[in-house]
């Protein structure tokens, strides 16, 4: 069993060895023909920058990105300030450069990654796979009985920011930095999945198919590690199932297949404001000209917003959201499992948190509302502001690099809910409705907490479970994210999340339920 | 402004600390000689194990004791002298106190056995016992066999431990079944199954005779009273907990095996109180054992003596017993008063259930005349503690409890659920005809 463990760790790392090396390596010639293709279908009026291209990239053959990339973006970017300079604005190409050199990668890309997709596929996402659940399924024996299996998860360098846990931030960063900001170097990966992309919405992939992809297999492997570590709790196990139908269903087919019927791409499950860019006027406008399909969409995230989630929250807690279907939270729930612990659990991290994810939210609010004065306005300032930077600036601090880089960077050094607990503008507004309306707490259970502290140390959304439970009192917090965990680790039985009536739902209490009964009444009046 | 002292920072001292600030602004002090914040020593296993850090046994945050105005002293007291009411410390510096609270909790028992101090051989109570595990029995290179002596819930809590780091363990265990003098029978053969099928090396009526050392004063092996030899370098202590009252022994104060104490926590000395495992009871509450070494009733023996403290002179009253453990993967809870057959009364009569497969089973006790509930005892079944306080304040039957068991499940959401399984087997061997009630919510959240 053990050989099987480390053949399946070997196997892995050389998946990921060569899916890290990816970015870097391939052939690079762009043909003149490709290029005048590219050049018509863009509409791009610049003499100065094709010339440039044609030049200096067409009928060379680049080794690697790193040799390709600076030639066309430095191209464009010589070529804009031209024209800016002389005032030529009809010939300035906005695009973002990195965005062009990754769409002229993708059609200059040969050699043997082009011609071999499946075989590197293999090599990559197949090894990755096999060798995780060579990993992985071995624990079916060697976890032994049913049970909570926490055994060493602080004597392990990986789980107790040792330095792999560093290394795995390292990477994670490093890669939505590059989906997010370097999106060429993303091409390689993007010509293994394309036989993938092709035949779910006929098109090519580009980096974010990569990562829809990406998310689905990683979350599938890692549900099954989840499988077999709590196979004791049906909790777990249903809500692990919940999270990968909504993920693989809702976020990642669904989108692909309305593309191929000529829908605008949507994720029926993602709602505003997590879905920040629901409103941004191109985004209505695109809804609005698909027709019945695009006004139902339209009408379906305002309902989805403004009536289903809180309702649903009213009957049965953000959990409903937050771990049984979000995406965020089914990446958190599923990769992020062994990193909960490290959500800090301190005070100051709270007063952190309320800050920072309502501040996010009111950000939200703010721009959501200028977005709408300005489509129905049609004027492109508030007060001076340009509607515009504010969207771009949220897309980059909040979308990209809060919710990307560092929500799901910082897993294996701050716990896997970063985004969620201090982030997400949804999950704030979820929160209220939880907080102040709703059925749902997490039930102490009388006298019995033994304040050992489990419930604490492995609550992701860092709560301290243990302050509330040892004081008798139901837990009944905005941030819960219902993930059940801290009810699963009691070695005492103390909690149990549930959804019941609204009256008693909050019972402060100074003196516990078993001692003398006068004591009680007349502490806790 | 009055002076309280409280010997001992566990749950029991920390938490009468805890409400006498709530309830006034006496200038309070906690001398420990332990460690300089509280902590859960329920918790100390999960340290070993991997589980936790040392610093998420302790409930509160550092600024906790500050912003409350609780004086941490970490020291040993050797003396009290309750004619000047100070109290020494080691080291010679004294503190006066108005009012002292003694805390001390427990201590493993050690019976006089031959090698009972060699390096290797320890007790599991205190951090520095938790230290000298690790030290001992790192890995199972270091500790190729471990012997743990005495069958209780700390000695299945240390077996469980070395278990997690492969170390072999065997178990000397006195009674003829595991915990029988606390389990009914149906209950205590399951644990014998659960434990062995954890490979662990169960010895029942078995004793220890010896602790053999080697050249350098370590355990090398025990010899048991059926004469095996049996190899191993960490000796695990674990047969049951008494006071730790020692330093209590010139000062006056009247002590039992405890420190003697009346329903109002007082000792024959005027302003010196005891609580928590340390404290021993004059008089019987109820089924109740004069010294009962459990996390909760410190808690209460804290809540009560704060009150007393602050001019609201309370009795310790403590409720219907209940209770938890856990034995390896197998939940334990207890509610009302299940005894086992060794120590039950004529009239108490059990029903027991058992899961064909799973380690899952229940035994409920009743009055044989009455049929009136007395108590129940779940393994694998999380059940609601208001529920049967409240049952057993209304003194319900047995019957009413079997129809109601949906009621007082607590188990997390979607789990199997077996009280149509236990009511059928409940019929069937009593020869009664109930019908199971539906989960009801305004039955559970039922106020008073
Ligand atoms: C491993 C383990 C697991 C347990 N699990 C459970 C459980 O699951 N459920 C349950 O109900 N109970 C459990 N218990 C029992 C429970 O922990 C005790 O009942 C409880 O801790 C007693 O609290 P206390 O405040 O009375 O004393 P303690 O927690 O023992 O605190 C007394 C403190 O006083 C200090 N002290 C003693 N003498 C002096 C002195 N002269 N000068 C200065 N300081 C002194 C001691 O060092 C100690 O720090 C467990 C105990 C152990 C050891
Ligand atoms: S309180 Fe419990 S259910 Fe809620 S987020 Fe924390 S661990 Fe999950
Ligand atoms: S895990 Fe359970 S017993 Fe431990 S502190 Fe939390 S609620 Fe209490």
């Amino acid at each position: 069993m053990k050989t099987i463990k480390n053949i399946g760790l070997v196997l892995f790392l050389i998946g990921l060895a060569i899916f890290t090396a990816l970015p870097v390596l391939g052939t690079f010639d762009l043909s003149p023909k490709d290029l005048d293709d590219f050049i018509n279908h863009k509409g791009i009026k610049s003499e100065v920058y094709i010339s440039d291209l044609r030049q200096n990239v067409v009928g060379k053959s680049f080794d690697g990105m790193p040799a390709f990339a600076p030639k066309v973006t430095s191209a464009l970017e010589q070529a804009n300030a031209q024209h800016r300079n002389n005032r030529e604005y009809e010939k300035v190409v906005y695009a973002k450069p990195h965005d062009m050199a990754a769409e002229l990668g993708k059609i200059a890309g040969s050699g043997f990654i082009v011609n071999h997709k499946g075989l590197v596929w293999f090599l990559t996402f197949g090894l990755g796979i096999l060798g995780a659940l060579l990993f992985i399924v071995p624990n079916v024996v060697l976890l032994g009985k049913k049970g909570i299996k926490n055994n060493g998860i602080y004597h392990e360098n990986a789980t107790n920011r040792g330095w792999i846990a560093w290394l795995v931030f390292i990477f994670l960063t490093s890669f939505y930095l590059i989906l997010y900001f370097r999106p060429e170097y993303a091409v390689n990966w993007t010509f293994l999945v394309d036989p993938i992309s092709e035949s779910l919405s006929g098109n090519p992939a580009g980096q974010w198919f990569v990562y829809g992809f990406m998310y689905c297999v990683v979350m599938v492997v890692m549900a099954i590690r989840m499988y077999i570590k709590y196979r004791h709790n049906m909790y777990q196990m249903i809500r692990t199932t919940s999270v990968l139908f909504f993920q693989i269903v809702f976020a990642f087919l669904i989108p692909e297949i309305m593309v191929r019927l000529q829908m605008p791409y949507y994720d029926f499950k993602n709602a505003f404001p997590l879905d920040y860019d629901f409103f941004f006027s191109w985004n209505i406008k695109e809804l609005m000209a698909s027709g019945s399909i695009g006004l139902f969409i339209l009408i379906w995230g305002i309902v989805l917003t403004l009536v289903i989630v809180p309702v649903m929250v009213y009957f049965f807690g953000k959990r409903w959201y937050c771990s049984w279907v979000c995406g965020c939270g089914g990446l958190a729930e599923t990769l992020g499992d062994p990193y909960r612990q490290h959500s800090s659990k301190s005070l100051f991290s709270w007063q952190v948190e309320r800050w920072l994810v309502h501040g996010v939210l009111l950000f939200a609010i703010v721009m959501t509302g200028m977005t709408l004065y300005s489509f129905f306005t049609e004027s492109a300032t508030i007060l001076g502001i340009k509607t515009q930077s504010v969207q771009n600036t949220y897309s980059l601090l909040i979308g990209a690099i809060f919710a990307g880089v560092i929500g799901t960077g910082l897993y294996p050094i701050f716990g896997n809910r970063v985004w969620c607990r201090f982030g997400c503008p949804l999950a704030a507004y979820l929160g209220f409705v939880q907080r102040f309306k709703s059925r749902f707490r997490i039930t102490t259970n009388g006298g019995q907490c033994i304040s050992c502290g489990n419930c604490s140390t492995y609550c992701e959304q860092g709560i301290d479970v243990r302050a509330y439970a040892q004081k008798g009192e139901n837990i009944v917090r905005s941030s819960c994210v219902g993930c059940g965990i801290c009810s699963a680790v009691c070695p005492r039985g103390v909690l149990k999340l549930e959804n019941g009536p609204e009256k008693g739902r909050i019972n402060p209490t100074q003196v516990l339920l078993g001692n003398d009964v006068d004591l009680m009444d007349l502490m806790n009046k | 402004m009055e002076h309280i002292v409280i010997i001992g920072n566990g749950i029991s001292g920390v938490t009468a600390a805890r409400h006498i600030r709530k309830l006034s602004n006496k200038r309070i002090t906690i001398i420990s000689a332990e460690a300089d914040y509280f902590f859960s020593r329920t918790a100390l296993m999960y340290v070993y194990m991997g589980h936790m850090k040392f610093e998420h046994t302790q409930p509160y945050e550092k600024w906790f004791w500050k912003k409350n105005r609780i004086e941490l002293v970490n020291a040993y007291v050797e003396r009290i002298q309750p004619k000047d009411k100070k109290l020494q410390l080691k080291g010679g510096e004294d503190i006066a106190y108005d009012e002292l609270i003694i805390a001390t909790g427990s201590q493993p028992n050690k019976f006089g056995w031959p090698g009972q101090d060699l390096k290797g051989v320890q007790g599991l109570y205190s951090k520095q016992d938790l230290d000298g595990v690790e030290k001992y029995a790192p890995n199972n290179k270091v500790c190729n066999r471990a012997v743990i002596v005495g069958g209780g819930l700390i000695g299945i809590e240390l077996a469980e431990m070395l278990l997690s780091r492969d170390i072999p363990v065997t178990f000397l265990v006195r009674e003829d079944s595991f915990w029988n003098g606390v389990l009914p029978s149906g209950e205590s053969e399951m644990i014998n199954e659960h434990i062995r099928e954890h490979h662990i090396d169960l010895r029942l009526s078995t004793n220890l005779a010896e602790i053999i050392p080697d050249e350098d004063g370590r355990a090398k092996a025990v010899k048991t009273d059926k004469g095996d030899t049996i190899a191993c370098n960490f000796v695990g202590l674990t047969a049951g907990v008494s006071p730790n009252i020692e330093f209590l022994k010139d000062s006056g104060i009247a002590t039992g095996r405890g420190v003697m104490v009346n329903r109002y926590l007082e000792t024959n000395i005027d302003n010196i109180y005891a609580i928590g495992d340390c404290a021993e009871q004059k008089e019987a509450i109820g089924n109740r054992r004069p010294i009962e070494a459990v996390w909760y009733t410190g808690r209460m023996m804290g809540e009560t003596i704060a009150q007393t403290l602050c001019g609201n002179k309370t009795e310790y009253k403590p409720g219907h017993w209940f209770n938890s453990a856990k034995f390896l993967d197998v939940e334990y809870q207890t509610y009302g008063w299940v005894f086992s057959e060794k120590s039950k009364k004529e009239v108490e009569k059990h029903f027991h259930w058992r899961h064909p497969k799973e380690k899952i089973c229940i035994t409920v006790a009743y009055h044989g005349d009455t049929r009136k509930f007395l108590g129940i005892n779940t393994f694998g079944i999380r059940m609601r503690h208001d529920i049967f306080d409240r049952w057993l304040t209304e003194e319900r039957g047995v019957d009413f409890v079997m129809a109601y068991l949906k009621d007082a499940n607590f188990d997390p959401e979607f789990y199997a659920t077996y009280e149509a399984d236990i009511l059928a087997e409940y019929n069937k061997v009593m020869g009664t005809a109930i019908t199971l009630q539906n989960k009801s919510w305004n039955r559970i959240f039922k106020t008073a």
